[in-house]
């Protein structure tokens, strides 16, 4: 027991000093700042984005992308489904600015409608399996027990078919009769347990946390729970999957019209002008350059979107 | 452990089931008749027609057809196709290209895929690692189609410096078709080694190390890598499973004579037996890698105990 | 140190020579999205060979980045701006690479905060001592092995032999954070610095672990920087004591005279509200929750009705919840599957709670505390026993009643970064209770919202603000709002301060108890920690292993503790025994 009554001599640098107040005012405990009003994570997620150069450029590029798809006619007047072997890997022209394909398509006016079938593809593909794979996703993550074995053993199943093999054997039944939301509903049905997965593992992390014990001791139901508490707060990373998975889901589209089952010819498509182009890479290699090169970028902008919220949404930059 | 593996296999059970059962269920409903296929512009004899029918059990209900085939598979016969051929001599001559051209991409993966993600990772925010972030999503954005036949082009017919073609499937000719095959998980595999070399670069565990006196470079190859290549090899080797699945495109524009090729045929021709056979041998193969890379996890990460 | 004769002589020694590590004039930085933010400014500081300093502060006034910045281990956005730390005479921030290699470990040791993520998961504990010593050229091969049993022996664990060979996961959070002693210590070191070396640890852990620190560096004449946020504990520890608010070190000068006479108002701040010391002035505290709130003061009366044998009837109106002989058991799995062997959370837990007085639970971690919470709160079925509001058995309650019952009996949790739906606005948040209940219409709820937020002292602008913008004590204001949103009458506080700096923990006990004395709540208050209990409760229930082991009144359990556990419990509140002048 240290003994106080014993006079220490203080050493050099150990003398007795006290700030002058003035140097770090005392603040009052846990004041509370009165410098912002109301921002929520979403908010704040938001301004981070809009300093990040990837979400910038992203943005822009799909809200161009978006435009062309709404409005094609704004882009060109050429009409993508005349074509005439009169104009058979014709040079550019005035109008055709990219001169024309093998089937003497104006490959420009093909490159600006071909946007509309991969978009829809990968727009309605996305909804569909965030639809699927989150409510099953969900349901498994929260309800545990039977039901959630039952779950992941049936997202085991998906999960272990090669998802473009699935697709094809499926188009094959369609063959000769294949539409845009066939092939959007056979990607959804192949492609929603990843969402799923990651639905299942969100709402396992957050259903245990305090704030939803807090709702269940003031008295609100299970479902109430999920749907109020739980399901908002597990969406994050199911947004930025499913960022990343609308671009997936445009290249898987124009992989099966490479293989033959995308796309009838009457829908104008990347994919299937990439695979017809695809022999004239010697000799017209522009035929194959602009529709892969308008597919890659559309895919790219989805991805770095993706990419972006990302990082905005990262939980280590969450709590300050 | 033992009790988890087998727990874990018992488990793969339904999965395997289940699969089959849904694969069997699709090739059913293919379209058209292959039997009446098979008499091509000849007129159909209905005698010879059903004689087929019921020695490949076509005229069965769809169930007893599944359990048939399943019975099939589990004493190791799957059965013949339409024109005779027992299957597993399809499958014994595509399994081995495929297995090589997916182990082939596998090294790829691992070798390049790790040591670059571990250069940005430790270059994080400077020039190499932006670039690196860059291409491996602009490597993503384009469809493995494109990158083959491009890439099969320029190396291989204007520079040819590779065969264009990999019919022989020797090592040689079928390393184009591996860097194509591992291009998209390459990307993945940089990326997923790069976050992880960043996460791990800035834990707390590492700063202890470092305060303990190591060196840099101790630092870095005992406790940040090892640490960080879990990850990496948990992708890996699910990635396994998946790149023998998805190297239909591949093989499709090299030629390979490979798995993928074999299916694709199949699948045109509605060769229901083959499409199953081999479908059901991915998804084996598929859960094994999975299985195998559950125990692995446990011997690489001590905390993961598996009673 | 202890030693206090050893000092005198030591310093008479030492006299002359100059400091081991002097810190002068330091400024660090951390590069932001926000432009440069100071973490340390303009800090001053002497560390004397064999010498303990303590540094105290809040969290997030800068203590751990000035222990880092000395041994430059800052972190990639982190720089030094400004100032000198000379070790032994020399600049270490003009140092190389390799020379800073070489002076830690071997030179400084560093035993860091957290020891839960401070050891590589993936290596046994031994081989990453005796990484240490390799590095520092102490010892190799068999001999390394060898050293590292002792060095783990001389921290304090058992079994090193067998401990070595083990990984950090199987060793419980005292034994990890023994082992990072170990390392620290491993190399020698002139300087530890000891990094909040036992926060997070049970108090009887706490006070081992610091005494045996005391011994190993008093015995090896090492110096050592010790970080705390505990005046009691660094008083008790250091000689010489820097308080550091918002990267300033506020003020320093040898520990006692500082904590008898605080110059700095934030000093004067932390002594006055440091709950480890404030049991010297528990009595007026305690006064003032029974003058304010005579109901409680009435009820405490009844002496022995607190312990388990409470009988029912005689005191019923003033019984507001009762439990009865509660046993909670979880199934483990054993190793092989075959034996499911049971363990007791709770093993026959009894007790009263009186309406309008605190009933604390204290125990160490794992002893059963928050199990019972929430059986009270039925977010849990007891496996036997039951539990009684207002004389009537919960358990069967069901939809109607259940949702009455839970309009009267509240929780607050511990962690407040957990508590608060990061989706929703305080406005949201403390309108939930209200919505689901279905009281008053959007108006009416409003001024509800309104002079609730007023009761925790809260802003009305808060409304709209989100909690990722409170600070940790503000989010826990809210949260006690919310749960006086139903106008309970139990609130089941489940460690509810213990996340909390001192200043902002004295704050919201004391909001507690005057909430307690407007509306004569009940607090079932859970804690680990003795010296906050003193200020807050009427009633202690002390629970080891899921039992009670003591039930009684507050004084009772502090002046005259039953049971030996109790009595080590009430041995190791740091600063227990400082002799305070007159700040009471
Ligand atoms: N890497 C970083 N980047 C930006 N700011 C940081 C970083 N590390 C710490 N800070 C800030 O520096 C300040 C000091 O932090 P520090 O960790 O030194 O506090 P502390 O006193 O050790 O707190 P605690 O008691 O919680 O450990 C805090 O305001 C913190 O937010
Ligand atoms: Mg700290």
């Amino acid at each position: 027991m240290p003994d106080t009554s014993i006079p220490r001599a203080t050493r050099a640098g150990q003398q007795r000093y006290v700030a002058p107040l003035d140097e770090t005012p005392l603040q009052g405990v846990d004041a509370v700042s009165n410098e912002s009003d109301g921002s929520s994570l979403w908010k704040d997620a938001f301004r981070s984005l809009i300093r990040q150069p990837l979400f910038i450029i992203s943005g822009l590029l799909i809200l161009l992308i978006l435009v062309v798809v709404a409005f094609p006619w704004l882009f060109t007047s050429a009409d993508p489904t005349y074509c005439t072997l009169d104009n058979s890997l014709a040079e550019p022209r005035a109008g055709h600015p990219l001169g024309f394909n093998q089937q003497g398509c104006d490959i420009y006016a093909r490159v600006i409608y071909g946007a509309q079938a991969s978009v829809m593809v990968g727009a309605f593909t996305t909804l569909g399996v965030v639809i699927i794979g989150g409510i099953i996703g969900a349901v498994a993550g929260f309800y545990g027990g039977w039901i959630d074995a039952l779950l992941s053993r049936i997202m085991d199943i998906f999960f272990a078919l090669p998802f473009v093999l699935a697709a094809i054997v499926v188009l094959q039944l369609v063959r000769d009769s294949i539409t845009v939301w066939h092939i959007i509903g056979v990607l959804a049905a192949f492609g929603w347990t990843q969402i799923a997965r990651i639905t299942r593992g969100a709402v396992i992390s957050t259903k245990n946390s305090d704030f939803v014990t807090a709702s269940t001791a003031v008295g609100a139901s299970p479902l109430k729970n999920l749907v109020r508490h739980v399901l908002p707060n597990a969406i994050a990373p199911v947004i930025v999957t499913a960022t990343v998975s609308l671009g997936i889901y445009i290249v898987a589209e124009a992989t099966l019209s490479y293989l033959g089952l995308g796309l009838p010819s009457t829908i104008v498509s990347w994919g299937a002008d990439i695979a017809s182009a695809q022999t004239l890479i010697r000799t017209n290699p522009e035929a194959l350059f602009f529709p892969a090169a308008a597919l890659a970028v559309t895919v790219l902008s989805f991805i770095m979107m993706g990419d972006a919220v990302r990082d905005a949404l990262d939980p280590k930059a969450r709590t300050r | 452990m033992l009790r988890y593996t087998s727990r874990r296999i018992l488990q793969m059970i339904p999965v395997l089931l289940g699969t089959t059962l849904l694969i069997y269920a699709m090739v059913f409903a293919m379209p058209g008749d292959p039997v009446t296929a098979l008499f091509g512009d000849k007129p159909v004899n209905e005698n010879v027609a059903d004689q087929i029918r019921a020695e490949y059990n076509l005229d069965e209900p769809f169930i007893v057809q599944y359990l048939l085939f399943l019975k099939g598979i589990f004493v190791g016969d799957f059965g013949i196709t339409f024109s005779g051929r027992p299957v597993i001599d399809i499958i014994a001559r595509v399994f081995p290209t495929t297995i090589k051209l997916a182990f082939m991409a596998l090294i790829i993966e691992m070798v390049l895929g790790v040591a670059v993600g571990v250069m940005a990772g430790i270059r994080k925010g400077k020039l190499f690692d932006s670039t690196v972030l860059m291409l491996s999503l602009v490597v993503i954005a384009i469809p493995t189609f494109v990158l083959g036949f491009v890439g099969q082009f320029v190396f291989g017919i204007e520079l040819g410096w590779f065969p264009a073609t990999a019919r022989d499937a020797s090592i040689g000719s079928l390393l184009m078709p591996a860097v194509v095959l591992a291009g998209v998980s390459l990307a993945y595999v940089i990326r997923l080694t790069r976050t992880s070399i960043v996460e791990n670069l800035s834990a707390d565990h590492v700063r202890t190390a470092k305060a303990k006196g190591l060196s840099g470079s101790r630092v870095t190859t005992v406790h940040v890598l090892r640490n960080s290549l879990i990850p990496v090899v948990t992708f890996l080797g699910a990635d396994l499973g998946t790149l023998m699945g998805g190297a239909i495109v591949t093989e499709y524009i090299f030629a390979v004579d490979g798995v993928g090729s074999a299916l694709y045929d199949a699948i045109l021709r509605s060769e229901g037996t083959t499409v199953v056979s081999i479908v059901t041998l991915l998804v084996v193969v598929y859960i094994f890698a999975n299985l195998l890379v559950d125990l692995l996890y446990a011997v690489l990460d001590p905390r993961i105990r598996y009673a | 140190m202890t030693g206090d004769a050893n000092q005198t002589v030591d310093e008479a020694a030492t006299a002359e020579t100059g400091p081991l590590l002097q810190i002068s004039d330091l400024e660090v930085g951390f590069k932001t999205q926000n432009g440069m933010v100071s973490a340390v400014r303009g800090a001053n500081l002497s560390v004397y060979p064999g010498q303990t300093v303590a540094i105290v502060g809040e969290s997030g006034s800068g203590k751990s980045t000035l222990a880092h910045t000395i041994v430059n281990l800052l972190p990639d956005n982190g720089r030094i701006r400004r100032g000198s730390i000379r070790f032994r005479d020399q600049e270490v921030t003009q140092f190389s690479k390799r020379r800073m290699a070489a002076l830690r470990g071997s030179s400084i040791g560093l035993v860091p905060q957290d020891p839960m993520s401070n050891l590589n998961p993936l290596w046994r504990v031994g081989f990453q001592i005796k990484e240490t010593l390799k590095a520092n050229n102490i010892a190799t091969g068999k001999a390394a092995d060898k050293r590292v049993r002792e060095l783990l022996a001389e921290a304090g664990l058992p079994n090193a032999e067998e401990r070595a060979r083990q990984f950090p996961h199987e060793f419980s959070g005292g034994m990890l954070q023994r082992s990072l002693i170990a390392m620290g210590l491993a190399a020698r070191p002139d300087l530890l610095i000891a990094d909040e070396p036992t926060s997070a640890l049970d108090v009887t852990v706490q006070h081992q672990i610091l005494n045996h620190l005391d011994g190993l560096t008093s015995e090896l004449n090492v110096a050592v920087l010790l970080i705390t946020h505990d005046l009691g504990l660094a008083a008790e520890r250091a000689e010489h004591l820097a308080v550091m608010y918002k990267g300033r070190i506020v003020e320093s000068g040898p520990a006692l005279d500082i904590l008898q006479d605080p110059q700095h108002p934030y000093t004067q701040r932390l002594v006055h509200s440091a709950p480890s010391l404030a049991s010297r002035r528990l009595e007026s505290e305690h006064q003032h929750i029974q003058v304010s709130d005579p109901s409680a003061a009435a009820t405490e009366t009844t002496d022995g009705a607190t312990s388990r044998d409470a009988a029912p009837g005689a005191t019923s109106t003033d019984t507001v919840l009762e439990a009865e002989h509660l046993v909670k058991s979880f199934p483990i799995r054993g190793d092989f599957g075959q034996k499911s062997t049971d363990f007791k959370a709770v093993d026959d837990v009894s007790f009263s709670l009186q309406r309008g007085t605190t009933m604390a639970l204290v125990g160490e971690s794992g002893s059963g505390k928050s199990t019972v919470a929430q059986i009270t709160l039925r977010l849990l079925r007891p496996t036997s026993g039951r539990v009684l509001f207002d004389g009537e058995d919960i358990s069967p309650l069901a939809s109607k009643e259940l949702l009455r019952l839970r309009r009267k009996v509240q929780p607050i949790f511990q962690n407040p970064y957990g508590t608060l739906d990061p989706m929703y606005s305080i406005y949201r948040t403390i309108e939930e209770p209200l919505r689901t209940h279905g009281i008053g219409n959007q108006k009416q709820r409003r001024q509800k919202i309104k002079d609730l937020l007023e009761k925790v002292a809260m802003p009305a602008s808060t409304v709209n603000r989100y909690p990722n913008e409170l600070s940790g004590g503000q989010r826990q204001r809210i949260a006690i709002a919310r749960a006086l949103a139903l106008d309970p009458e139990v609130v089941v506080c489940d460690e509810a301060v213990s996340a909390l700096d001192v200043l902002v923990q004295d704050q919201i006990l004391n909001l507690l108890n005057d909430l307690q004395g407007e509306f004569g709540l009940s607090y079932l208050f859970i804690s680990h920690d003795l010296a906050v209990v003193r200020q807050i409760a009427d009633d202690v229930l002390v629970m080891r292993h899921g039992q009670l082991v003591e039930a009684a009144s507050t004084d009772e359990v502090f002046g005259n503790p039953q049971q030996q556990y109790t009595r080590d419990l009430l041995e190791s509140i740091p600063g227990g025994h400082i002799p305070l002048g007159n700040t009471a």
